[in-house]
């Protein structure tokens, strides 16, 4: 399994650079894994959307709706999709350390 | 589409695995969780498989194992005769032009090791009789090949020997699934299923919370409110969707056109988080997995209490359901033969599995005069209705939806002949091969559906492919856009609760989406 540094600590990641353990997530994991998902900097909406998708998770175990996401910003798809080039599914999800989805999605 | 056939017999592989089109590998979490073999950190990319010693003798026990349980993996290994009849019937083939995606030469695959391995004349006569030994290369070649099949058997429809490609696929990746062999896809929504009750990983508390956003928005859209029971023992029927229903666009519009019926028609009826899942990807690794996966819902009937069970409009279930469940798992004698409380019919088809297709149970309904339809409220849609692979082909679900269809929707448009209805093209991301990493296999193997849609979309102007599979709903939206743009997807129950009438509602201004009546595809 792959190995990425982040602030000198390292993380072990999938194939498509999301993290094994989600338990292991901060907030520099976030700041370190950005550049990656071509986000040059990390603004108060992204975090807004990042801390919604990490909190749900923690609370419920999987990553929520979409349309949830979106009720509960107040960020429609479109402007997700700016704040995260790859799209919620991926990008955010990855940023706010959710592993990868899989299944009929 | 171009392709360079390698100029070497084809008994003697080299597989390139080419970029985009195979999947990444298990992770030893999922084996762990299910018990499989060899669970470890590996790539199909690398050389080192990391694969036990003996591997090759784990491999032929197995096969021989095999060749005594199933008979028709027997028939399957003798009877081809090569006609080619399948050959230019297969998603993948026409999309990728690589011969080894022949269905006939991929079952060859498999053939040629059974008879190099296991026959005399095979022994004796070696490539005279098509027969080889079982090397590290070939099975490479097995585990790149029988993961480009979405086990879809639209090549069995044209095969004058009735040959299941999708049981060869299976048994293929059964021994694969010896050594370790397998894809994340498969495995980790399989796992999860075991964990949480289904495929996405949906917690019982989550799957509420999902609910009740359901609840919420139906009640913004129709001025009702409604309240699904869930894990209610005693109810009269357990309801159990695909769980990509539950979580992703465009099947939780589908899934709140379940719910609307489903209140419309006043069945006493509940959801359940155990049996949180109609999916079972174990039909994608190995009979066992498959049985344990289709027990689940069994057990949580009986626990429960139900007399049938509904489900919802999920794929590969009903494979599962109609060809398997029976001498798996069956009879389900337990339950009771369904009976539509609300209509009084008797859904014989049923019989055996006691469990009624939602498309049957609503068709019904509708021929009954028990829901009333207002199918000018999708009249922004011109439909066309891609029929999904395994309620087609492995269980006759052929009239109910387009009856459906034809009540619920005013302008309605069947693609070409020969790619509906029993010989309907393969949205090309079934079995697992879903994901993102396998994006170039899915948009060359989409290539028919899509070609198919465009037909009617020049001809008609159809803007809306329909499908009853949430396989269905979460990749052809990937397809439409990059083949035929403008062209949106939806679950059939989707345009049934557009349509629907509940008793008390107010007037509606928007669809499920929350777009305005009669816009169109957005």
């Amino acid at each position: 399994m792959p190995t990425i540094t982040l602030s000198g600590e390292p993380f072990e990641v999938d194939e498509d650079g999301f993290l094994k353990d989600p338990a292991r997530w901060n907030e520099s994991v976030a700041k370190g894994l950005a550049s990656e998902e071509g986000i040059s900097e990390l603004t108060e909406d992204h975090w807004k959307v990042i801390r919604y998708l990490n909190n749900y998770y923690k609370q419920f175990g999987s990553a929520p709706m979409v349309r949830k996401l979106s009720k509960e910003t107040g960020f429609d798809l479109k402007t997700i999709y700016k704040l995260f080039p790859t799209g919620p599914a991926k990008g955010a999800c990855k940023l706010a350390g959710l592993p990868k989805p899989t299944g009929c999605i | 589409m171009p392709f360079d056939p390698s100029p070497r017999d084809w008994l003697e592989p080299t597989t390139k695995f080419a970029a985009g089109r195979w999947s990444y590998s298990a992770k030893p979490k999922a084996l762990n969780t299910l018990g499989f073999p060899n669970p470890r950190d590996w790539s199909p990319a690398e050389p080192d498989w990391k694969l036990p010693d003996n591997w090759k003798e784990i491999i032929l026990q197995g096969l021989k194992e095999r060749m005594g349980r199933f008979r028709s993996l027997r028939i399957f290994m003798d009877s081809c005769v090569r006609c080619g009849a399948c050959a230019d019937k297969c998603h993948y083939f026409i999309g990728t032009g690589d011969p080894k995606n022949m269905p006939v030469l991929r079952a060859e695959l498999l053939r040629s090791v059974y008879r190099g391995e296991m026959t005399l004349a095979g022994r004796i006569l070696g490539r005279l009789v098509g027969a080889r030994r079982l090397t590290p290369e070939v099975l490479r070649e097995w585990f790149y090949y029988f993961y480009q099949c979405t086990e879809c058997r639209r090549c069995s429809v044209f095969c004058p020997f009735g040959i299941d490609q999708a049981e060869i696929t299976m048994l293929g990746r059964e021994l694969l699934n010896l050594l370790g062999l397998n894809i994340n896809w498969v495995m980790d929504p399989a796992a999860k299923c075991f964990m949480t009750g289904n495929h996405l990983g949906i917690t019982p508390h989550a799957l509420k919370d999902n609910l009740e956003f359901f609840v919420d928005t139906i009640e913004e859209i129709t001025g009702i409110r409604i309240d699904p029971p869930i894990n209610k023992k005693g109810a009269q029927v357990l309801f159990v969707a695909p769980s990509g229903d539950l979580l992703a666009e465009p099947g939780i519009f589908t899934l709140m056109g379940y719910l609307l019926v489903l209140h419309q028609s006043g069945l006493d009826y509940t959801w359940s988080t155990y049996a949180s899942e109609g999916g079972n990807f174990g039909m994608f690794a190995s009979h066992d997995l498959m049985k344990s996966l289709n027990a689940k819902i069994y057990a949580e009937a009986r626990r429960l209490g139900v007399k049938w069970i509904l489900g919802g409009e999920c794929g590969h279930m009903w494979r599962v359901a109609h060809q398997y469940m029976e001498t798996m798992n069956g009879p389900a004698d337990f339950l009771e033969e369904p009976v539509s409380p609300i209509t009084g019919t008797r859904f014989e088809n049923a019989r055996t599995t006691r469990m009624v297709h939602i498309a049957e149970f609503t068709a019904d309904l509708i021929h009954h005069g028990r829901l009333r339809l207002a199918p000018e409220r999708n009249d922004g849609y011109r439909v066309t209705y891609h029929d999904s692979c395994n309620p087609a082909r492995s269980m006759g679900l052929l009239e109910e939806p387009r009856y459906i269809l034809g009540k619920t929707c005013r302008h309605f448009h069947e693609m070409p002949a020969e790619t509906i209805r029993e010989k309907t093209f393969c949205c090309g991301c079934g079995a697992g091969l879903g994901s993102e990493e396998c994006m170039d296999l899915r948009m060359r193997g989409g290539i028919p559906r899509a070609e198919a849609v465009r037909a009617v979309r020049e001809k008609h102007g159809v803007n809306l492919l329909s499908c009853i599979c949430a396989i269905d709903r979460a990749v052809l939206p990937t397809l439409m856009e990059r083949w035929v743009p403008d062209v949106g997807v939806a679950g059939l129950h989707e345009l049934v609760g557009n349509a629907l009438v509940l008793d008390g509602e107010k007037p509606r201004t928007t669809n499920l989406r929350g777009e305005p009546l009669g816009g169109g595809v957005a």
